[in-house]
């Protein structure tokens, strides 16, 4: 018990103090998964709005690829990535491995997939008579489409928190493809999560613990500004 | 269950040779106990009944494998422990061992753990094994350190050319080694060219691999991982201040103290050390990757 408390007194104490490598790596997550998050939905919203708008042949089987990227685990994701990039894999050639930039194509098959599932979700919830009534009045295709994606943003903006949330939180892929390096305490390619896993390995648990400590105040903030987003929302929506 | 057992004795022994027979206890010994050399009897009293034995050892005798031939050899002299490895470096070994979350360790880091048996967390602590620490670096080598029989020359050419070193900086025997190689070299590696890699030995060696960096590791560990490792050779090797020396430690606060000293009379027993360990790797590397320690 007293080594949980200590760490947890020494986290608290490297948090307000501003430890330097603490604030680099904590830097280096966030840059990585937002970017992920940002490239995952400038492809997802638009994958699963389609998905969720059209039968095709083969639906089916894109649906279900898409719910097994909802579960993908990422160690698999990690070492599909890292064969690609690694030096004897296809695109060894742009030498991106154990740079940000393989970090973001890691994370950026995780977070994609969850954010085109809940879209495509949400999308498919918005009733089809307001793009039939939309139509009607005489709305363009965009115009509609507009029209039942705005009526779907409390989901959609659920989707990317979700996907920021499942980017920014594992640790399988961005370790394998990240190396978690640094450079005479500069961070270079460590997130909050692998150097979790680094120091704990080290039994250096106060730092660890500084890591843990700032993912959980991330995932408060992200949920307490997710459910104010929805609430207001809703308000604004229900009183037009 | 007692089938699987039968089953993979037969595959462990027909692997590696007759003597395990007798070492390991296959003959038809399955549930008697008594461990080979070690001459204890716990192994009767526990018949049907099971104890957790934490065993906190080093990511080389993991990733090496020695581990999967180790375990279930010990296993079968002591059916009644169920033995839960975790691989970690020696730092978060003897970490786990301070706080009682480990029976026993195996670990590489000497002046540590002379620290940690100093400060009363140890209760016994017994020469396993040593294995060689090799510097391996690109094939095209742009140091030019092949061939060096000195390794404080070797990285103060490393050091010089400032190639790309990797070290693996996280509280392990590789590394305090690695960090005692540089003091008696009397350098401090600083600089671009020296990046951490804060994770284990395998990890490390394959980040060295894809960069075409240098790196220190222990033999045991780049052997196993090799063909994993194209165009990563071994550069240097050879000299004694490159040994790497395992200790098993009974830990003071262990919650199975019966377990902890039944492992470690059973590692440090001449069958197990010339038998199981002396000759674990020769059939698949053509050399060992541990030497059993002297005694």
């Amino acid at each position: 018990m007293s080594v949980f408390w200590e760490a947890l007194k020494e986290a608290v104490l490297l948090l307000v103090h501003g430890d330097r490598y603490v604030y680099e790596v904590m830097w280096m997550s966030i840059k990585v998964a937002g970017s992920a998050t940002l490239i995952g939905m400038v492809v997802g919203v638009p994958l699963g709005t389609w998905l969720a708008l059209r039968r095709f042949w083969g639906w089916a089987a894109a649906a279900t690829v898409l719910n097994v990227g909802l579960t993908l685990p990422p160690v698999v994701v990690g070492l599909f990535v890292f064969l690609l990039l690694s030096r004897q894999g296809p695109l060894g050639g742009l030498d991106l491995l154990y740079t940000p930039g393989a970090m973001i194509i890691a994370q950026f098959f995780i977070a994609a997939p969850v954010i085109a599932a809940i879209t495509m979700g949400g999308v498919a919830s918005v009733p089809k008579d307001v793009r039939l009534q939309a139509m009607g009045l005489g709305a363009s295709r965009w115009q509609s489409l507009w029209l039942v994606l705005r009526e779907a943003r409390v989901t959609l903006i659920s989707g990317v928190v979700a996907g920021f949330g499942a980017a920014i939180s594992e640790v399988g892929a961005v370790m394998m493809v990240g190396g978690n390096l640094s450079v005479a305490g500069h961070n270079l390619t460590g997130t909050m999560t692998t150097a979790t896993m680094a120091l704990v390995r080290q039994g250096e648990y106060a730092i660890a613990m500084a890591f843990g400590l700032i993912l959980l105040i991330l995932a408060f903030v992200i949920t307490y500004l997710l459910t104010r987003t929805q609430q207001g929302l809703r308000r604004r929506w229900l009183q037009p | 269950m007692r089938r699987l057992g039968v089953l993979s004795c037969l595959l462990v022994s027909v692997g590696l040779g007759p003597w395990l027979v007798f070492a390991t206890g296959c003959n038809g010994r399955m549930d008697s106990a008594g461990g080979p050399g070690g001459g204890t009897a716990a192994g009767e009293s526990g018949a049907g009944k099971t104890s957790d034995l934490v065993v906190a050892s080093t990511t080389s005798t993991q990733d090496s494998g020695l581990f999967d031939v180790l375990i279930p050899a010990f296993n079968r002299a002591f059916p009644q422990y169920l033995v839960k490895v975790v691989a970690v470096g020696s730092g978060e070994a003897l970490k786990l061992g301070e706080t009682g979350d480990a029976d026993v360790l195996l670990v590489h880091s000497p002046q540590a753990e002379e620290v940690f048996m100093a400060n009363g967390f140890g209760a016994d602590r017994q020469p396993v094994m040593y294995n060689d620490f090799v510097i391996v670096g690109p094939e095209s080598d742009s140091a030019g350190i092949r061939g060096l029989t000195d390794p404080g020359a070797a990285l103060a050419r490393i050091a010089g050319q400032r190639a790309l070193f990797f070290t693996r900086n996280d509280a392990s025997g590789t590394y305090s080694k690695e960090q005692a190689l540089w003091r008696q070299a009397g350098l401090t590696p600083t600089g671009d060219w020296y990046r951490s890699t804060g994770q284990g030995m395998g990890e490390t060696l394959t980040i060295a691999a894809q960069k075409g960096g240098y790196t220190l590791s222990d033999r045991a560990t780049f052997l196993a991982k090799r063909k994993a490792l194209s165009g990563l050779v071994i550069l240097v090797v050879g000299a004694e201040e490159l040994r790497n020396y395992y200790h098993v430690i009974t830990v003071n606060q262990a919650r199975n103290p019966q377990g902890a000293r039944d492992f470690l009379t059973w590692i440090t027993s001449p069958i197990v050390r010339h038998g199981l360990i002396g000759t674990f790797g020769v059939e698949k590397y053509g050399e060992p990757l541990f030497i059993p320690a002297a005694g």
